[in-house]
């Protein structure tokens, strides 16, 4: 094992860290409010798609957070970071509803035909919405309860998770125009994370031969 | 989605200036942790000018529907899309401010009777500067009304003598990547390019702008001279002009260079043919919070369809 770290957890951190986590949503929710009702320009002169980006990145950055925890811990031996896996994940979901809902109602303004059309023929739309639709099936399992009965089954449902952030990057990708810095990056991220449970996996098992 | 009405404004919370430039400090240092990114609107609110002190839109409103008025000084000089000041909407007005614009030099050249190096002046001395408003669509699905001051591209190509065998007009922007410092960046091909056919190009409507608001056209919105078809979607409209070259074929336009199935030569304003990634049935106008329709040719078709009869315009996008 690298690094034990033998830091406990902080009294402070679930609280926090719930507090923190909302407050992206909250900034969004009233400067959105704010934009739109009053015409100021928080969120810029186009708030609506402002707000939706930022809504995704945030889903983004949060369904990265949770598939950082692993690592995390492994590196670091703070193992009761595990345990805000799911608040991570929680959030994530929450920010998604919430990104789901700017580009439904803000942005296409429940215009059924281009809804339909979106989701029917533009690759960036149906791959974000099988993203959410994945995340549906996680957020209800995510209770104790559910965990005890599932058993190994559990897990494997919640590997979805990868499929999820793969889904993400590229539909962040194919949504902007031109310029694919950002993606890049949440792409490079993910593909660390990702990379560190490969050469991981392949280390265990390369012990294991032996 | 849980709507909470936000508490008034009072005249004792107007922050004044030099709270303000104290939170723009605050913002840069908080840049490091990436506060800048995850919020980037919060500090562009802080700059926006304060309400009163805008200029009056001026000119003589063309094509404009019943509901159209025109959009914020600070919509139109702050949220552009000028790549060669980077990518961001914001970024131009940011990116842009050292740049100097004067002493300018447009080459008229190619097939015309009468080529020439101008500085600006002379470029734009023989001809009538007129106030007009335009809407303008932009290929995005935003949109806006913007008091443009500028000639008509006409007056310059008659002074030039388009030949016999002129039939399109291609314009470009400077390139210098020490002035404009998105152009070091490859995100589109350098130095960008777009071109008219030429009865587009001779048509009363289209313009060359050299301001707005009756003000001197802002760096970010393409100074010093800048093209404005306002039946187009946006992105025809190339910014900081530095060449007009009449030829006999059809010009590769950036955009359509850049992502051929996407954008194509005439992208004239049409709520009929998608983008291949959005509607392009209504759009959003800036300021505004329900979607609008689009208008065929943006509202110009009286004045334009004309232009494309016969026309197979979902191939001709």
């Amino acid at each position: 094992m690298i690094g034990k770290g033998e830091l406990r957890e902080p009294r402070w951190f679930g609280r926090v860290l719930v507090v923190l986590l909302c407050v992206p949503a909250v900034l969004v929710i009233l400067g959105l409010t704010s934009d739109i009702l009053r015409g100021t320009r928080y969120f810029g002169s186009d708030p609506v798609k402002e707000g939706e980006h930022f809504l995704g990145e945030w889903t983004l950055r949060l369904v990265l957070a949770t598939l950082a925890i692993t690592p995390l811990r492994q590196l670091t031996g703070w193992n009761w970071l595990a345990k805000h896996r799911r608040t991570l994940g929680l959030f994530a979901f929450a920010y998604v509803i919430l990104h789901w809902s700017a580009y439904a109602f803000l942005d296409v303004q429940l215009n059924w035909a281009d809804l339909k059309t979106d989701l029917l023929k533009r690759p960036y739309i149906y791959l974000g919405m099988i993203a959410l639709t994945l995340m549906i099936p996680m957020a209800i399992t995510s209770t104790k309860a559910m965990i005890r009965r599932l058993g190994r089954n559990w897990a494997r449902l919640h590997r979805a998770v990868y499929v999820v952030a793969i889904l993400g990057v590229i539909h962040f990708g194919m949504a902007v125009k031109k310029d694919l810095t950002e993606p890049f990056i949440y792409g490079a991220v993910l593909a660390a994370l990702l990379g560190w449970r490969v050469v991981r996996a392949l280390k265990n098992r390369a012990a294991m031969a032996q | 989605m849980l709507i909470r009405r936000a508490p008034d404004l009072k005249s004792s919370e107007i922050t004044t200036e030099s709270q303000y430039l104290n939170r723009r400090e605050w913002i840069a240092s908080m840049g490091a942790l990436g506060a800048v990114t995850a919020f980037p609107s919060i500090a562009k609110a802080l700059g926006a000018s304060p309400q009163g002190q805008d200029p009056k839109p001026i000119g003589t409103p063309m094509g404009l529907q019943p509901n159209d008025t025109p959009t914020p000084w600070a919509d139109v000089t702050g949220y552009n899309n000028f790549y060669e000041f980077g990518t961001g909407k914001e970024d131009p007005a940011e990116n842009a401010r050292a740049f100097k614009p004067l002493p300018w030099t447009v080459r008229v050249e190619g097939m015309v009777n009468k080529p020439a190096d101008y500085q600006l002046e002379d470029f734009l001395k023989p001809h009538k500067v007129e106030d007009r408003i335009y809407r303008m669509r932009c290929v995005e699905a935003w949109s806006m009304v913007i008091p443009w001051r500028g000639i008509q591209l006409s007056d310059v190509l008659k002074r030039a003598e388009p030949t016999s065998s002129a039939k399109f007009v291609e314009m470009t922007t400077l390139f210098d990547p020490r002035r404009m410092p998105g152009q070091n960046s490859r995100v589109l091909d350098w130095p960008y390019v777009e071109g008219l056919r030429l009865d587009e190009a001779m048509h009363p409507l289209t313009m060359l702008a050299t301001g707005v608001y009756g003000r001197t056209l802002p760096n970010q919105n393409g100074a010093p001279l800048r093209l404005v078809v306002p039946w187009k979607y946006g992105f025809k409209g190339v910014k900081s002009i530095v060449r007009i070259r009449l030829v006999d074929r059809q010009p590769r336009n950036t955009w359509n260079l850049s992502a051929p199935e996407e954008y194509g030569f005439y992208s004239n304003v049409n709520p009929e043919v998608d983008h291949p990634r959005w509607s392009q049935a209504s759009e959003r106008r800036i300021g505004e919070f329900r979607r609008r329709p689009t208008l065929m040719f943006n509202g110009y078709a009286d004045q334009v369809a004309s232009l494309y009869s016969g026309m197979d315009l979902r191939k001709n996008y």
